[in-house]
């Protein structure tokens, strides 16, 4: 099992040189879709063998050996609740993401498929790895596939596009280096033998706590790197532009997988290393999160492109899951897990459509459409559960996430104010509003534009790659705790931990070593005059 | 006296100082025969395995103390040894191309392998400036090897003016402390060694000749207009295995000569040394639009890098400084290399970047090669370029320097402009007007697809099971160093 693990992740890559070696188009698309379908089979067994009720400790673990004696980086990777279901996503994705490129992609295919194949790797390695240095790793490879999907087989503003999106998410991955880098140092004094440990298993332990003045600088320095990535409102200026420039692939992979790399780390990292400055800054985040729910949407509303549309909505969706991350109680995690998946699914299947219209017309302007759903009745029924998906129709999955994120939220303990969960609602009612508007527009009404009259239907192959993902809509819609099962105990797990580790750390912190905004920000005189009432 | 065991101990100096005099009488028998390339080849080859032979030997001094050998030196003569291997295989063919192939060059070239192995052993300040001197006079000659071009004689009239005006420096640096501590040995001047203002202001002028010779801002200014004027594949032997040499022996002399003392901090020194030089290369990078002169100001920055190890001033970073050399030494020539191979297509001035568009896709064993020393160059894992900055930083964060850490990544950020900048024209415009690429020779092209392997290789090396290169060089952490030396 440990093997396959392992298998799973590097198959992708072994595809590379296959493609490159074959001069045949046809023969290299389907290696590439071979693969990933062999990788998502070979993914299953994971699935199916894991310990649901052992979900808080790592499975399938492979480890390597240090790369010296007193410097404890190694190779570390493995599955938990936390991440098994993202993991999961991205398998799932892959075949699907190979066959939407099918017939539109016809630049440099080798080139394409590859670095489609990289990037399902670096991917996979950045949720399997247990080693935070691993996990940076993988986390900077992704960068490099998308920045050549979206500089090569983007659109016509893809060169600045993709410099934006680079060196944004760059700048606040390296800053991340410099704090891991300096854990790792102070993680290292006290492990024993060595002088140097980024092993997540055991930053994330009751064994290591970090004093509250460097947690919080460590925190802003992790938390930039994970909220551009996510991207959370102010840093989310480069995402419209990376999707509307990017090839639909490219925007699959990156709304589906990518983002969640960001809401992954939050939770990965942020919250059991350092649970002190987590809990305090949450209301801040949340601020920042129901922000970006509702900016998102109306901006999202004001589109002429339907893929900014769906690009503007990702950020109104994932600030839910930031929501429901900070609000740092079990049932608003387990949403926002949900909520990762449920997003991969339906953007995910948004972005496939607005690319499937593309290819047939050349453009996304929803006033170019209108009535088209006459024509294409197949096309409209996928669009349609897409859209009700996205918006959070109860017997969807969307409803499912947002619902255990809105609930959590409102009784969230942290969110000292009910206004967070009331607000972010509101991003609901217009999600409706915008999808729903240019759901009318562009379906319904008379043909306006000759052009359409033309239109043809979803082809098989288009029909085949849309209802997997559609099947799990549902799914999760009807019978979410298929989903929810394998990451219960370990969320359980992490906030009592977490929770735990916060106390510790106030406990064992003296007042008079603190400087005074420190003590301020964490309240450290009322949490000592608490501790010292309830012994 | 044990001649034979000192000439053991410096056996690949000696091998390629020989095998220098052998090229010169070959040439001087036959012009331009490729006999003078292959001997060449094989006396480096011969010096690499010598020196790879010694890496796991401790230090220990020759010549009656005035070489040291092993250990951090070994390492240095490896990275010389092979910077030189490299440069050797793309000039032959580069040069050829050009029409400046002579066969004195590889005497030369000799030769100031020779003087750099003997600049990162030496242990006396003679024996450092010969060997500084040796390496310096044979660059200047080859900077100008384009010698009826403009730029050609402006880069050797420049190296050489500003050469001889550091080297002066240095000199002086060395007078006065010799005025100061009575010695010229290394480890004896590290014994001696006072908070008087006749040491400091001579240890302050060594340290000048020093950073002029590995480009720190602000003695940096000759940089770009000799590496600009001077054969592509030598830039690439210049920005590598001088700045490795000199390198190695800034390690020597300023872990063992200027012991930490009351009052004088070297730490910040080369803290404020190598900021200037991060953000200063870096940003006159980013308006480059010569590629040559880009890979100059990024060659300044990567010696701030470098420098940052310096500042942690702790075994470690020493040791980070010998990994980060031997990963700049792979991918910069790389990086110059397929630049080369670009320059010498006909049809555009193919040095600037904007005339690269469209190319990476025609010959993509090259443009895939240029992406990884260019991504590797930037610190993008996994590559060797991010492992050595990674290290450096690492050094430097435990030195409790963690400003200067942060100032060195985001200066780093902000370099990956100017490098995804080429691959932007690379792959994703058009090209301008149709052009053919020429085949590069079997020779040049293996070099290449070698340097890649290894760029990616040393990148994730650290994670694999057989991996030692840093536990090696972790080991020669403790230079003998005098510390703690407090003059009351």
């Amino acid at each position: 099992m440990e093997a396959l693990l392992n298998i799973t992740i590097y198959l992708p890559l072994l595809g590379i040189p296959l493609i490159l070696m074959l001069k045949n188009e046809n023969s290299r698309k389907w290696i590439a879709l071979i693969v990933t379908s062999l990788t998502f089979i070979l993914s299953l067994p994971l699935l199916f063998n894991f310990n649901v009720a052992g979900s808080g400790t790592a499975q399938y673990l492979s480890e390597g050996s240090r790369i010296m004696e007193s410097l404890d980086i190694k190779y570390l990777v493995g599955l938990d609740g936390l991440s098994l279901l993202l993991f999961m996503l991205t398998t799932f994705m892959g075949p699907i993401v190979i066959l939407s490129s099918w017939d539109s992609v016809k630049k440099h295919l080798a080139g394409y498929l590859s670095m489609l194949l990289l990037l399902q790797t670096a991917s996979l390695g950045v949720f399997a790895s247990l080693d935070l240095m691993v996990f940076y790793v993988f986390f900077e490879l992704s960068l490099i596939p998308m920045y050549f999907l979206i500089g090569i087989w983007g659109g016509a503003d893809r060169i600045r596009a993709t410099i934006k999106f680079f060196i944004y998410t760059l700048v606040g991955s390296l800053i991340m280096l410099v704090g891991l880098i300096y854990v790792g140092y102070d993680a290292g004094a006290v492990m024993n033998g060595v002088n140097f440990t980024t092993d997540w298993r055991f930053l994330s332990s009751n064994l290591y706590q970090i004093g509250l003045e460097q947690q919080t600088y460590l925190f802003l320095a992790f938390a930039l790197a994970f909220c551009i990535k996510v991207p959370l409102f102010p840093f989310h200026t480069w995402l419209p532009y990376a999707h509307t420039e990017a090839p639909t692939a490219g925007s699959v992979v990156l709304a589906a997988i990518m983002l969640k790399m960001g809401t992954y780390g939050l939770i990965r990292v942020c919250l059991p290393i350092f649970p002190n400055a987590f809990m305090e800054f949450a209301p801040w985040m949340a601020t920042l999160a129901v922000i970006g729910i509702i900016y998102g949407a109306l901006v999202a509303m004001v589109q002429k492109d339907v893929k900014k549309l769906v690009a503007y909505s990702s950020v109104s969706h994932l600030g839910f899951v930031v929501l429901g991350i900070f609000a740092f109680n079990a049932v608003a995690v387990q949403g926002a897990i949900l909520q990762m998946i449920n997003h991969g699914l339906s953007t995910g299947a948004l972005f496939l459509i607005v690319g499937m219209i593309y290819d047939r017309r050349h453009t996304r302007m929803i006033k170019d459409f209108g009535g088209i759903a006459k024509k294409v009745p197949i096309f409209t029924v996928m669009f349609m559960i897409a859209t009700f998906a996205s918006i959070g129709l109860p017997g969807l999955n969307g409803f499912i996430g947002e619902f255990l994120i809105l609930n959590g939220s409102f009784f969230s303990e942290l969110y000292s104010n009910k206004a967070f969960a009331i607000l972010a609602t509101t991003g609901v009612i217009l999600a409706a509003v915008y999808m729903l508007w240019m759901f009318q527009r562009v379906m319904f009404g008379p043909i306006t534009n000759e052009e359409n009259n033309s239109l043809a239907d979803l082809n098989a192959r288009e029909i085949g790659l849309l209802v997997p993902m559609v099947i799990f809509m549902f799914w999760i819609g009807v019978h979410p705790v298929d989903f929810t099962k394998y990451s219960e105990a370990q969320v359980q797990e992490l906030l009592s931990s977490s929770e735990e580790k916060s106390m510790a750390v106030i406990k064992n912190t003296s007042r008079d070593e603190l400087p005074d905004w420190t003590a301020k920000l964490y309240d450290i005189d009322e949490a000592e005059s608490q501790l010292a009432s309830t012994n | 006296m044990d001649y034979l065991g000192d000439i053991q101990a410096f056996l690949p100096g000696v091998i390629t100082a020989l095998a220098g005099l052998i090229v010169i009488v070959i040439e001087s028998l036959k012009k331009d025969s490729s006999a003078t390339f292959w001997v060449t080849v094989l006396s480096l080859v011969a010096a690499l395995f010598f020196s790879i032979q010694s890496l796991g030997t401790g230090l220990d001094t020759a010549f009656s103390g005035m070489l040291v050998h092993g250990g951090a030196v070994a390492f240095g003569n490896v990275i010389i040894v092979v910077a030189t291997l490299f440069c050797v295989f793309i000039s032959e063919d580069y040069l050829k191309g050009i029409n400046h192939y002579y066969g004195e060059t590889y005497a030369l070239i000799l030769f100031a392998t020779t003087g750099m192995m003997c600049l990162a052993g030496s242990n006396d300040l003679i024996t450092l400036f010969i060997g500084l001197e040796t390496m310096s006079i044979c660059l200047y000659v080859m900077a100008g090897l384009i010698k009826d071009e403009k730029s050609g004689a402006e880069a050797a009239l420049k190296y050489f003016l500003l050469g001889a005006f550091s080297t002066g420096f240095l000199l002086y640096g060395m007078a006065l402390i010799y005025g100061a501590t009575g010695t010229t040995n290394i480890s004896a001047i590290g014994a001696a060694a006072s908070t008087d203002l006749l040491f400091l202001a001579g240890a302050a002028l060594l340290l000048v000749g020093f950073l002029f010779k590995v480009s720190a801002v602000p003695f940096h200014m000759w940089t770009p207009d000799v590496y600009q004027g001077t054969p592509t594949t030598l830039t690439a032997y210049f920005a590598t295995a001088s700045k490795a040499a000199t390198f190695v022996a800034l390690i020597m002399v300023l872990s063992r000569a200027l012991p930490v003392m009351e009052g004088l901090n070297w730490q910040m020194v080369f803290s404020v040394i190598a900021i200037l030089t991060m953000v200063f290369g870096n940003i006159i990078a980013l308006v480059q639009d010569n590629l040559k002169r880009m890979l100059a100001y990024s060659s300044i920055a990567h010696a701030g890098y470098a420098l940052v190890g310096l500042a942690a001033g702790t075994p470690e970073g020493y040791s980070a400084v010998l990994f980060y050399m031997f990963a700049y030494t792979i991918m910069n020539i790389g990086a110059f290399g397929v630049i080369a191979y670009y320059e010498r297509n006909k049809g555009m001035d193919f040095s600037e970047v904007q005339n690269l568009a469209g190319l990476g896709f025609k010959k993509p064993v090259m443009g895939i090669a240029l992406s990884i020393f260019l991504f590797s160059l930037a610190g993008i894992p996994p590559l060797v370029g991010f492992a050595g900055k990674y290290y450096v930083f690492a050094a430097a964060i435990n030195a409790e320097m963690v400003t200067l850490a942060v100032i060195g990544v985001l200066a780093s950020a902000a370099s990956v402009y100017y490098y995804l900048r080429v691959m932007v024209y690379l792959y994703f415009r058009e090209e301008h007007k149709p052009v053919e690429l020429f085949n590069p020779t079997l020779l040049y092209k293996g070099t290449i697809i070698i340097l890649a392997i290894l760029t990616l290789y040393y990148g994730i090396e650290p994670i694999l099971p057989a991996s030692g290169l840093m536990e090696l060089l972790n080991s020669y952490g403790n230079l003998g160093a005098v510390t703690n030396v407090l003059i009351p």
